[in-house]
């Protein structure tokens, strides 16, 4: 590595131009195709998406809604691997700018070596990770010197039930951005969200975090959208967006026609 | 006595530690920092010991089986945990996570169950405390196990099928923590094995360490010794064995044999025996040795017995065979079946299928007359007679 380089993260950068109304999606690899990967991500960009998590499946998804579920199910069985997605995503970084974030359960990432897979990762050009099941203790005392040493952002999750103390941790040993859980419950869209959660959004909001907020879990259409924004820097689609893609032979065009429904 | 226990940060060695995600960080930190605090307040063990007392029927008998030791020309006792009430081992934890639930201000409960008798076992506390029951049971369970799901039912419990996976265990499980993650205030998480996220597996195993604590007072009542040569069980998370074991883990004369489900065979690719198919891994809030692919997906596990048909084992016993204190080791289906049929027709004793396994390694051991062999009969067989009678039948 050249010594002069200033070392950023696409991710840090993002947020540093723009503080309002970013938009993430969650998509799982390998659905509904083996081979959609490349496209979704290069339409998600073209479309306007500002920021892409890309679902490593797994065959036990406990923090997942049946959507998810569904779709770690039908990748794994259209035969995803942690090591054809890293070939998939080989040359990624020539067709698109945003930042990319790994998003995986710890036994994948476990079993492929944790030091190797940053390292696999970083040569791809991935800005940060997450991995819902490896908690702060463990990154904290294993792992954060790990990502840290390939520039890796560890994302963490936050929900109502996170006191502020340990918001304030997380908030100083991880990076990127919180992922604020929307409410305490599995992935999956519900709809409208209610005067309670965006009294929780704007508690969070008022911490003055170092890290800049987005709201996850049960984002689902352009109102949903708004309103997680009014307090945070933006929020994450997941079991929507999948849903979209799911019965499409025009991937291309359900991508842009849902992330315009979102953007209208 | 420090050997074998948790450590401080929840491990058994390298295994263990309480891998949840955030959204059960705030229950699963809230009974660590409290279990241990409830469990050794006197009001708590005084309510604990006389519901296994007048409720459960224990202590349980250990039984000095005549017919089979002569046939293993060999002294063989059965701790007999199939005549707690609910007819399993399981009740002693459901017992005791049922107390800890009312002290931690909790009024619904949810669990897993396999075989259905630790479903069966938390129904009958919910029952008995006026709780909220939710059950979660893997589809094909339901169907080889259905005494327990009538049971369970009648009981008031409500049983939710479980589509997903291999329909069994593992996948219930995965049902019963996202239940968990949706409901976290009111519900606790009755855990029946000991897997999960420190503090569970060493919950669990103080709640059933009570079986070896009684072995050796009995064993002492009996032989006039407290140690045998041997305790024997069968694994599926492990609960069963670890409450015989516990008691027995820092006396190392005492020769301790795990055995898990081969189904099929080890090498058929249908097969439950975890430590000799599993590697290092975290599976259900803790790392421990779990039945994987290289990519890291966990492997469907296969057994006929509903209760060991799990990929995975509790720390504790990831760590004991690491180790060297544990042996363990394997059966089939068929010698499983077997084994039920020998104890049967040898001693009028219908085993679980489960247990049945613990049993069908007798046949292996190379045993001296003098050997005092203690097996745990960890539970009954009536919610496998239809097995039972499929296998006598073709048998014949
Ligand atoms: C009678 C009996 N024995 C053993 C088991 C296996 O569980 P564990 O390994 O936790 O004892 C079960 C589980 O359902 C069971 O019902």
């Amino acid at each position: 590595m050249n010594q002069i380089e200033v070392i950023t993260n696409k991710i840090e950068d993002l947020f540093y131009r723009r503080k309002k109304r970013i938009l993430s999606v969650y998509f799982t690899a390998g659905y509904p195709k083996i081979d959609a990967t490349a496209t979704i991500i290069t339409n998600l960009e073209q479309s306007g998406v500002d920021l892409i998590e890309i679902g490593i499946p797994f065959s036990d998804p406990v923090a997942d809604g049946d959507t998810i579920q569904h779709s770690n199910h039908v990748a794994l069985k259209n035969g995803m691997t942690i090591r054809m997605l890293f070939d998939q995503l080989r040359d990624i970084r020539n067709r698109v700018e945003i930042p990319l974030i790994m998003m995986s359960y710890l036994n994948p990432v476990y079993k492929y070596g944790i030091e190797k897979f940053c390292k696999k990762c970083h040569e791809i050009g991935i800005d940060g990770l997450i991995i819902p099941d490896l908690p702060l203790y463990e990154f904290e005392t294993k792992y954060k010197a790990v990502f840290d040493s390939f520039n890796m952002k560890f994302i963490m999750l936050v929900t109502p039930q996170t006191d502020n103390e340990r918001i304030r941790k997380i908030d100083f040993l991880t990076g990127g951005f919180i992922y604020l859980v929307s409410s305490t419950s599995t992935t999956g869209s519900k709809g409208k969200i209610s005067n309670e959660q965006m009294q929780y959004f704007k508690r969070i909001h008022d911490l003055r975090l170092n890290n800049p907020l987005l709201v996850g879990f049960g984002i689902g259409n352009k109102e949903s959208f708004v309103n997680a924004c009014q307090y945070t820097a933006g929020a994450i689609i997941g079991s929507a967006f999948i849903r979209a893609v799911s019965k499409s032979d025009d991937l291309k065009a359900s991508v842009s026609s849902f992330i315009k429904s979102i953007k209208a | 006595m420090k050997k074998f226990q948790v450590d401080q940060n929840g491990y058994y060695g390298k295994f263990g530690g309480a891998y949840v995600p955030e959204m059960l960080f705030a229950n699963v930190e809230e009974l660590r920092i409290r279990y241990l605090d409830i469990l050794n307040d006197s009001s708590f063990q005084n309510e604990f010991h006389a519901l296994l007392k007048h409720y459960v029927g224990r202590p349980t008998p250990l039984y000095f089986a005549g017919r089979i030791s002569d046939k293993y020309n060999t002294r063989i006792y059965l701790k007999r945990e199939d005549l707690n009430h609910t007819g399993a081992h399981k009740i002693n934890n459901t017992i005791g996570q049922i107390i800890l639930a009312g002290r931690l201000g909790k009024n619904k409960i949810v669990a897993e169950t396999g075989a259905g008798q630790h479903g069966v076992a938390t129904a009958t506390v919910c029952a008995l405390t006026g709780l909220e029951c939710t059950v979660y049971m893997g589809k094909l369970d339901m169907e080889r196990q259905k005494p327990n799901v009538e049971r369970m039912k009648m009981l008031g419990a409500r049983v939710v099928p479980v589509l997903s996976g291999n329909q069994t265990l593992k996948d219930a499980t995965n049902e019963a923590m996202r239940h968990w993650i949706n409901n976290p205030e009111d519900t606790h998480y009755i855990i029946g094995s000991v897997v999960g996220p420190h503090p569970y597996p060493d919950m669990v195993a103080r709640f059933q360490s009570v079986i070896s604590e009684e072995i050796k007072t009995q064993l002492f009542e009996q032989e006039s010794r407290e140690n045998p040569d041997y305790v024997i069980a069968c694994v599926g998370g492990g609960s069963n064995a670890a409450g015989a074991f516990y008691h027995y883990l820092e006396c190392e004369e005492v020769v301790l044999i795990a055995v898990e489900a081969a189904g099929k065979g080890i090498t058929t690719g249908q097969s439950a025996a975890t430590i000799a198919l599993g590697a290092e891994g975290v599976l259900h809030g803790s790392k421990s040795i779990i039945m994987q692919t290289d990519d890291g997906q966990i492997v469907e596990p296969y057994s006929i017995s509903a209760g060991l048909d799990y990929p995975g084992i509790g720390p504790l016993h990831a760590h004991l065979s690491e180790r060297g204190r544990v042996e363990f080791t394997h059966v089939t289906d068929k010698e499983a079946l077997k084994a039920a049929l020998e104890l049967a027709q040898l001693e009028g004793i219908i085993p679980a299928l489960e247990s049945a396994h613990a049993l069908a390694i007798l046949s292996k051991l190379d045993l001296k007359k003098s050997d005092l062999v203690v097996v745990n009969l960890s539970g009954r067989g009536d919610k496998d007679m239809d097995t039972y009678i499929r296998f006598i039948n073709k048998e014949k």
